[in-house]
């Protein structure tokens, strides 16, 4: 009875002490395994914040604890996000690498009064899961939707879209199908490949013989893209002239010395190009790259994790360190700022950030290496998925 | 008729690729009876020796073949003569448990040591230039992976039927005590198969890197479809593993050029009527 007692003194103590406290963000993503590279990312991402920002929001500490998923596994996913939140007490859920990860988390959120920010998961329907999600990354149908119009105004009147069998191949198969046919384009045929293919020349035989003038691709980034890529070239697709347009997963910038000239004028769409040209990016990548050891290594995903901390710390300065999680949530809807990646704000309605996307072209720079060239500004798109599933 | 002498072309390539980097497993399998797991990451460290030398080293793409083969063979003397020369005769499961470790150990070693980014291993001019074949262009490439597969076969039947050392391998698998009462020195003739059997593998990683790309997951990634082969093909046989590398590459490429969709549903439901009809694989031995 006396320890009963002592214990719920304890909890009254602790939970008046909520200020000048520890705050412990939860993260939760692919740190080993096939995608240790994406963790990584994440990683040097919220590194970078803190070292730029401080670890602390007011008089409060923040401490960042990390679980290791090392690929989609939902029910791991939820187990870990409910220890991460009972054992650790963290106030904050954060990272979420794949789709099904952050899906299986969104239940807890409501009666652990816990906010989650996710930091690259693409999948539209997220946010609708729970009031309390914020996503600081893209969606594949946000990423998607522009180069159907780049696609059409380039030409290209009949294309063949070639996407992997899974979740975002599929959104972005549907992207880019309701873009280009809304601009008055022909999608002659729509292939979807195993995710498990390490031979891509029947499939461009299959490209070749479609009669298409382009093709629309979407692969995971990783290894598989290598393989397209240079399939792509090999087969005489590009010496072809048939054009070739993706969301920029297959370029990103890590995989990209891998690739080499076979991907020298690839064009993609996507939110985030190491290359940007501006300030707030050049600090970033100067800090992501101290943290990651290997400035090659840096990819998206830590511009997700960079403004998913940035959105984290705006919501402890609102709540001033108490755990509110419709407080916290409500601070930061339509919240704006200037990320690495350029202008961004957080939309009231959806919690998605609303961001400009850019056209890129593979090109290679003075010393040899290669990069993403930003070409052309699409501003301020939202996510045109949500709408779409209505 | 142009299109089936393309997927035709496409698939031999694709079986050829499958075929070196899985022979070594064969006859680590079917020869010497060792489940090795550990195949894929042998062939994944001739991957990284042989991008280290040709991209960071700058050498000729023959040279950092040979230190690859060469290179992963001295890494994996110390690695039989203490940790696999334990588990020949052993039941599978020992088995299993140490080499899908040791895989564990090198993907974490390589991760650490090389990064989690891709590797490419730079080919010469020579071998990237496309070849017009008069109805389509390969890569060079692919002709000298199919030549490779076809010297590997030649090379590796030679050895085993053929030679005296192949007369005595044979009869240290039948029978090991009865081979040793007869003076045939039976550790030396598994060192020298494992290092055969590595040094295939290593060559298979380097060759085949155009399709299956280095990276530290390589060995556990590609582990299932090097199993699948040994098995449709039978463990130990050469022409059976050749046939069931060609046998699978054209099923896996025209399936894709047909239905793609489906993803790897014929490949898998090849491999399930294989193995129903010969539980051994296609040429494997009675035991």
């Amino acid at each position: 009875m006396k320890h009963v007692a002592i214990a719920a003194l304890a909890a009254v103590l602790m939970g008046s002490a909520a200020h000048a406290d520890v705050i412990k963000v939860g993260v939760v993503g692919p740190f080993s395994g096939p995608f240790a590279l994406q963790g990584k990312n994440f990683k040097a991402g919220i590194d970078a914040y803190m070292a730029l920002n401080g670890n602390t929001v007011g008089d409060d500490t923040i401490e960042v604890i990390y679980r290791d998923i090392p690929t989609a596994d939902p029910a791991q996913s939820k187990a870990l996000s409910q220890e991460l939140v009972v054992k650790e007490g963290v106030q904050y859920l954060a990272g979420f690498y794949f789709t099904p990860d952050a899906m299986a988390a969104t239940p807890l959120l409501e009666q652990a009064n816990v906010p989650m920010v996710v930091m690259n998961a693409a999948t539209s329907a997220i946010v609708t899961k729970s009031p309390y999600v914020v996503r600081t990354s893209f969606t594949t149908w946000q990423t998607s939707t522009p180069i159907a119009k780049v696609a059409f105004d380039g030409g290209t009147k009949k294309v063949i879209s070639v996407v992997s069998d899974y979740g975002p191949g599929v959104d972005a198969e549907a992207a880019f199908k309701a873009g280009f046919e809304a601009a008055g384009g022909e999608i002659v045929e729509a292939i979807r490949m195993p995710l498990q293919t390490n031979d891509f020349s029947p499939i461009m035989q299959r490209i070749k013989d479609s009669g298409a003038e382009g093709v629309f691709a979407f692969l995971p980034s990783g290894p598989t893209t290598l393989g397209f890529v240079k399939a792509f070239n090999e087969n005489g697709l590009k010496a072809g002239g048939i054009k070739f347009f993706a969301p920029g997963d297959l370029t990103q910038e890590s995989d990209l010395p891998a690739l080499g000239e076979a991907a020298l004028g690839l064009t993609t769409t996507f939110h985030y190009a190491v290359s940007h040209d501006s300030a707030e990016n050049k600090t970033f990548v100067e800090a992501a790259g101290k943290a990651l050891g290997n400035p090659a290594e840096l990819s998206f995903p830590a511009v997700g994790a960079y403004d998913g901390m940035h959105v984290i710390y705006k919501m402890i300065e609102a709540t001033g360190g108490a755990q509110d999680a419709a407080k916290a949530v409500e601070a930061v809807k339509g919240l704006s700022w200037e990320s690495p990646r350029g202008p961004v704000s957080i939309d009231p309605a959806s919690r998605h950030i609303t961001q400009n996307i850019y056209l890129r072209e593979v090109a290679k720079a003075d010393d040899g290496t290669y990069y993403n060239k930003e070409v052309q500004t699409f501003e301020k798109q939202g996510d045109p998925g949500l709408a779409a599933a209505k | 008729m142009q299109t089936v002498f393309s997927i035709g072309v496409d698939a031999l390539a694709y079986g050829m690729v499958l075929f070196v980097i899985s022979i070594g497993l064969s006859v680590t399998m079917g020869l010497m009876r060792v489940v090795n797991l550990a195949h894929g990451a042998f062939a994944m460290i001739g991957g990284y020796i042989a991008s280290y030398a040709a991209r960071d080293l700058g050498l000729a793409y023959a040279v950092a073949v040979m230190l690859a083969v060469f290179g992963t063979i001295l890494i994996a003397i110390p690695v039989e003569r203490l940790l696999y020369r334990r588990v020949y005769g052993q039941p599978e499961l020992t088995q299993v448990l140490m080499t899908i470790g040791i895989t564990f150990c090198v993907i974490g070693i390589a991760n650490y040591v090389f990064g989690p980014t891709l590797k490419t291993i730079p080919t010469p001019e020579s071998l990237r230039a496309p070849v017009s074949l008069g109805f389509r262009t390969v890569s060079a490439h692919r002709l000298f992976v199919i030549a490779c597969g076809a010297a590997v076969a030649l090379g590796l039947w030679y050895f085993i039927e053929r030679t005296a050392f192949g007369v005595k391998l044979r009869a240290s698998v039948d029978n090991a005590a009865m081979a040793a009462a007869l003076g045939v020195k039976t550790e030396v003739v598994y060192a020298v198969s494992f290092a055969v059997a590595v040094g295939l593998a290593a060559f298979g990683g380097v060759v085949g890197a155009e399709l299956l790309p280095i990276e530290p997951y390589y060995a556990l990634r590609y582990m299932v479809t090097f199993l699948v082969v040994v098995s449709v093909g039978g463990a130990g046989s050469i022409p059976g593993a050749l046939a069931a590398c060609l046998l699978l590459g054209a099923i896996d490429v025209t399936a894709r050029y047909l239905v793609p969709d489906f993803g790897n549903f014929f490949f898998y439901l090849a491999v399930i009527l294989v193995v129903c009809v010969f539980p051994r694989g296609l040429m494997g031995r009675a035991q």
